[in-house]
């Protein structure tokens, strides 16, 4: 045990020399060197180190299907009612046929994210409840279904079809729009939090928050760039987002959790934490100032808003597969062993 | 002595188990080599981990066996180690076979099924690959094989037990360790063993078979020395799908604000007249 200083040593003989003499045995566990860079494996330091969980295997097409699939869900809910409701029937129209090309999007990104692209149809073998991946791909094709509807309903409209049909496929177009653009625009959120990953497991009810205003910030961003800045139902949707993704924000830099480490340090933390600024914060007060400023700075600031709420839905996305693939590595967390420093 | 229960004439329909027991593992890896041959599973790398005879660490898409070597203080005592040297204790990992299993859950593509012995079996003729089941499993068992694009685990080498045959790394153990049978036998035979460990003086001998977690137990459970952590095995696994209820409640209720939202928005600030299309 040459690593133990030799007075170290020699104290360690004295105490054993003195439990013998008072207790008639000595029951230490054996000579424990200090400081030994030997790696072990124990209670303290799990099986040397060696992560227990597997990291999430998804490349970055997933991150960006999760920013595309929550702004081509709220596009669908803004694109079934803009005109029926708020008489706004530009908004409408370019909510529609943007919710389409999404859901269109969303469909080639997971297909070519599979290991076997060819296979994507055995995700409609069956249907779980109990898989969110299962519902997921239900909800994807249903909204894809719908936005065609309602989509080809607008071109029959626009080339003078008949009527009758262009009504009933834009109403049937319509609803499934609003039912399924309602669980598109935020089931990501559930479909990471229920999994065995701690960072994201333990965000299991905000997660689903956070994503979906992700998303509902990001159609209202992408319209507002599309030329409809000017529109006060697109502002006040904004100042939504903004305000409950600020929110969001103030609660989870509050929670110090140990498993909520990876969105607070290190480059995942760097990550989330910027495109918390990016949603909530930033945006809310460019969007706020944009109330009180003349009509051509206010634009500006709107706009400015948009390119935010963009780069920070997508950023977050990012962010929380990084936080997530953190998360897997530390095997402190599954094995309920508390960091040196921490109590529990 | 505890012999080993009977597992002859095991038909469909019957729980069928691993029990392995680490105090008996002698480390010599032929439950992996004999798991890689029957399986046809491509080599996992040749790789030096620094940390004892362990060079693979972890179970995976090529690894569906692993012997971890426990290297711990030295702890003068029972095993004979000289007290100058570590304490090293083996035990052969293996896909858990949980009674509720997070990867079967999990799969949207049905490729991950129950077998009629009990076991969890991915068919590889239909996993496509999405990688769900990786996230999935609390264990970090499956893994999906980048180059081949599915996911793959442990068998239960259900081709053999269709054909009244015990699994390969069972057959191929030379010391009894990994135990193949019916789950109430094992679980009988786990017990015993423990007793008799614990008669003997192997006071910290104690069975991993997690049943009072949402995982409700193992069809392939251990028998180890001290605590769960040092075998990476987690004290207190869950099913994820125990997750969803509080994710789909809190989906469920942003779907309405966004429902809500939009409504309001648009229904308080009604354009007058049809806009001038450019």
């Amino acid at each position: 045990m040459s690593t133990v200083p030799a007075e170290i040593r020699e104290l360690r003989l004295d105490a054993i020399r003195r439990e013998a003499k008072e207790k008639g045995i000595v029951d230490a566990p054996g000579v424990r060197p200090a400081g030994s860079p030997m790696p072990i494996a124990s209670p303290q330091t799990g099986y040397y180190g060696a992560p227990l969980l597997k990291e999430p295997q998804w490349t970055p097409l997933i991150p960006l299907y999760f920013f595309v699939g929550g702004a081509a869900g709220s596009l669908g809910v803004i694109g079934a009612l803009a005109d029926i409701l708020g008489n706004d029937t530009d908004v409408a129209l370019t909510s529609r046929w943007m919710a389409l090309s999404g859901a269109v999007l969303s469909g080639a990104l997971l297909i070519v994210d599979l290991g076997r692209p060819s296979r994507f149809l055995n995700m409609l073998r069956v249907f779980k409840p109990q898989s969110p991946m299962s519902i997921g791909s239900w909800v994807i094709a249903g909204f894809s279904a719908s936005a065609g509807l309602a989509s080809f309903a607008d071109l029959l409209n626009a080339l003078g079809g008949p009527r009758p049909i262009a009504r009933f496929t834009s109403g049937v177009g319509r609803v499934g729009s609003v039912l399924l653009g309602m669980p598109l625009h935020n089931y990501t959120g559930v479909l990471i939090a229920s999994t065995a990953i701690p960072v994201w497991n333990t965000h299991r009810r905000s997660l689903p928050r956070e994503f979906g205003m992700s998303g509902l910030q990001a159609a209202v961003s992408l319209l507002e760039l599309s030329g409809y800045e000017n529109r006060t139902s697109l502002s006040l949707l904004g100042l939504l987002s903004c305000g409950a993704e600020t929110a969001e924000f103030a609660q989870a830099i509050s929670d110090r959790k140990p498993e909520t480490e990876p969105i607070r340090r290190g480059s995942s933390g760097v990550l989330v934490q910027a495109a918390a600024v990016l949603s909530g914060p930033l945006p809310l007060g460019l969007r706020l100032a944009s109330m009180f400023t003349g009509k051509r700075r206010a634009r500006t600031l709107r706009i400015a808003a948009a390119c935010c709420g963009i780069v920070g839905s997508l950023c977050l996305r990012f962010g929380w597969l990084k936080a997530g693939k953190a998360s897997a590595r530390d095997w402190r967390l599954p094995l309920q062993i508390p960091r040196e420093g921490q109590s529990g | 002595m505890n012999p080993a229960p009977d597992r002859t004439g095991i038909q469909p329909g019957e729980v069928t188990a691993f029990f392995t027991d680490s105090t008996l593992c002698i480390g010599c890896k032929a439950c992996e080599v004999a798991c890689k041959e029957w399986n046809g599973i491509d080599e996992d790398g040749l790789n030096l981990s620094g940390f004892s005879y362990d060079n693979t660490m972890a179970l995976g898409h090529s690894t569906w066996r692993h012997v971890k070597f426990v290297e711990g203080m030295p702890t003068p005592g029972l095993g004979g180690n000289a007290p100058e040297q570590v304490s090293w204790e083996f035990s052969s990992d293996v896909c858990k076979h949980c009674e509720v299993a997070g990867c079967l859950e999990a799969c949207p593509t049905g490729a991950l099924v129950r077998t009629e012995f009990g076991g969890v079996y991915l068919q590889p003729d239909i996993c496509n690959g999405c990688a769900y089941c990786v996230v999935a499993c609390p264990f970090g068992v499956v893994q999906k094989n980048e180059e081949d694009g599915r996911a793959f685990k442990c068998t239960f080498c259900t081709d053999r037990q269709k054909a009244q045959m015990e699994p390969a790394c069972a057959k191929a153990c030379p010391t009894e360790s990994i135990v193949f049978g019916r789950l109430p036998d094992l679980r009988e035979h786990a017990k015993n063993r423990l007793a008799t460990l614990h008669a003997r003086g192997v006071a910290d001998a104690q069975i991993y078979d997690p049943t009072d977690t949402s995982v409700k137990g193992l069809h392939a459970f251990f028998l180890i020395r001290g605590e769960p952590q040092t075998y990476n095995l987690p004290p207190m696994p869950e099913v994820p799908t125990e997750y969803m209820r509080d994710g789909w409640t809190s989906a469920a209720v942003q779907g309405l604000t966004l429902l809500a939202g939009v409504a309001l928005s648009f229904l308080a600030l009604r354009r007058n007249g049809r806009e001038t299309r450019g």
